[in-house]
């Protein structure tokens, strides 16, 4: 019998400390660039550790999904990445973004986070008119003609397919939007913003169903210009518009690979029991 | 008895107490408005009160009622919406300094009015020589309204969803610009509101004034703005009987022979005055909303 094919089996019952390499992809750092990747990371609730394992690079203009069952730690690992966690919970560890590490104390986290910009669960439109949603957070940096300021509302709106909807009441309350257009809006607002990477918390999961497709079409569209790294619930979507897809569990990165190979052969048997849903 | 009769009967009874408690109100209403409107017209709302013949007014009660408010709440609006911003804002949960903070404004919340009236006369009367005057019942009732609005204020901050706040600091903002340009537009509409039903209670309050802005009303020049001058209405340095103590004090030693129908029609006034801070509250608090919001 050839070890050819074995390493493809699942491997049984395996929850490994931390992944040895042959589970997690070791990006080429000279054939893909890499936009962000993290070293160590580990995040701890008070004496908790919700996150021991997780050194990820994620690759430039590609879509990376972050699936895991809840309380795997996925959603904890994708707030540490713009130190949305600070204050909230420890986070130690290497975050490295253009040769910096982004985790420690001299990093200016406001202006870090206009870099790496992020959408979470719930749509969160501010109490203002749809065009003061997306110019306000532009203003409070810099000095924008008004021309400016039309033009970037205008795009925005137009990559985050919603222009059409609202082109003609920019100036009526973003509160009165329904969920997908306020999460659309909210997706506008952080491209204004001209982020490298774009950080997605569940961000389709309080859509309906065609909401929540054509909000899959509009991030296929965005990925040409961003970086994006979405935790979903949602195997098919993480399936549908991946390029990588990483696999949580109690904690830790079980696997990391391209997407189809993920979905099709997994190489950990408990990646295998989650996509396939047997799990628990 | 089955479930369905009880359950009949346990309604019943929740809306006879509930009813119970609007009729208390209503009864004292009706009761204070028959007998104090009759009295009313603007020449009793307008014209200085008269210690000793019939036909006076409460014109100058009723504005230092409303300047002393309008002062108390300068001096007690910033204070407590600064405090509130970190109780609510920037406060840890848990912390020793924190639940001090909170008892602090816990226990100033429940202090009797007239202890708070003592305490003014004795600090700011009579060790800090300010005399019985607007500035001294000024800061009495800010002693009396911060920790109420404190509260409310606090209570508005934490109406809106942290989703603002996540909103905000991943959109690059410091927690201050989120305080300032997002969360608190967001609260204006209820923070308004607080004040407003706040600023009723003050209006109507005696006990803490009785012994620091005093219990007797200068007649005053009203062509006169200058602030320092005593017989300006806006000088803060002058004594100022306001329309409550004016009720309390024509009670208890006024010899004038109106002395019920000024009395009722004072009431009638001043309790007029509160619901219209009470209803208008409200209504302030959603056409403010309507306009910060555009929604």
């Amino acid at each position: 019998m050839t070890k050819k094919g074995q390493d493809l089996k699942p491997v049984s019952d395996f929850i490994p400390d931390k992944a040895p390499d042959r589970f997690i992809y070791q990006m080429n750092e000279d054939k893909h660039e890499v936009a962000l990747k993290t070293e160590g990371l580990q995040v701890r609730y008070g004496d908790k550790l919700a996150l021991s394992e997780g050194d990820l690079s994620f690759e430039r203009y590609k879509i990376t999904s972050l699936i895991g069952a809840s309380g795997s730690g996925k959603s904890t690992f994708l707030r540490s990445l713009n130190r949305m966690n600070d204050g909230v919970a420890n986070v130690s560890g290497k975050i490295i973004y253009r040769d910096l590490d982004i985790n420690s104390k001299d990093i200016d986290v406001y202006e870090m986070r206009r870099h790496i910009g992020m959408v979470f669960q719930r749509p969160n439109p501010f109490a203002k008119s749809i065009y003061e949603n997306i110019t306000f957070p532009l203003t409070r940096r810099g000095k924008y003609t008004k021309n400016q300021l039309d033009e970037i509302v205008e795009t925005t709106l137009k990559q985050a397919a919603l222009w059409d909807q609202v082109k003609d009441e920019l100036d009526k309350s973003a509160l009165a939007l329904s969920g997908g257009q306020a999460q659309r809006l909210v997706i506008a607002r952080a491209l204004a913003l001209k982020p490298d990477i774009l950080l997605l918390d569940e961000p389709s999961s309080a859509l309906d169903p065609i909401s929540s497709a054509q909000f899959e079409e509009t991030l296929l569209e965005l990925k040409k210009y961003y970086t994006i790294i979405i935790v979903t619930h949602n195997m098919q979507q993480a399936a549908r518009i991946s390029d990588y897809t990483a696999f949580f569990h109690q904690g830790k990165v079980i696997e990391y690979d391209l997407t189809r190979k993920i979905f099709t052969r997994p190489k950990v048997k408990l990646t295998n029991d989650y996509i396939s849903g047997n799990f628990g | 008895m089955n479930a369905k009769t009880a359950d009949k009967v346990a309604t019943g009874v929740i809306y006879a107490i509930a009813g119970s408690v609007a009729l208390v109100l209503f009864a004292m209403l009706a009761f204070i408005l028959v007998r104090g409107l009759p009295h009313l017209s603007w020449h009793f709302l307008t014209s200085a009160a008269r210690s000793f013949e019939a036909g006076g007014g409460i014109g100058i009660q009723l504005f230092n009622s409303f300047y002393l408010l309008i002062l108390a709440m300068l001096i007690s609006f910033p204070i407590a919406l600064g405090a509130a911003i970190y109780l609510n804002e920037y406060a840890k949960k848990n912390s020793l300094w924190v639940s001090i903070v909170r008892t602090s404004i816990e226990v100033m919340s429940s202090l009797p009015s007239v202890v708070v009236g003592l305490f003014g006369f004795l600090i700011f009367v009579v060790k800090f020589k300010l005399g019985f005057s607007i500035l001294s019942g000024a800061i009495a009732l800010t002693i009396f309204n911060l920790p109420i609005l404190t509260r409310s204020i606090e209570t508005s901050l934490s109406q809106i969803p942290n989703l603002q706040r996540e909103a905000g600091a991943a959109l690059g903002l410091s927690r201050f610009e989120t305080v300032i340009h997002i969360i608190l537009p967001a609260s204006v509409p209820s923070i308004v509101t607080g004040v407003v039903i706040s600023a009723g209670r003050v209006f109507g309050e005696a006990a803490a004034l009785i012994y620091t802005a005093g219990q007797s009303a200068p007649t005053l020049d009203f062509t006169d703005w200058n602030p320092f001058n005593m017989a300006s209405p806006l000088s803060p340095f002058r004594p100022a009987e306001t329309l409550a103590v004016h009720i309390w004090k024509i009670n208890s030693e006024g010899i004038m022979p109106d002395i019920s129908e000024v009395s009722a029609g004072a009431s009638a006034v001043l309790i007029i005055v509160v619901l219209l801070f009470n209803f208008s509250a409200r209504r302030l608090g959603q056409l403010l909303y309507k306009k910060l919001t555009k929604a």
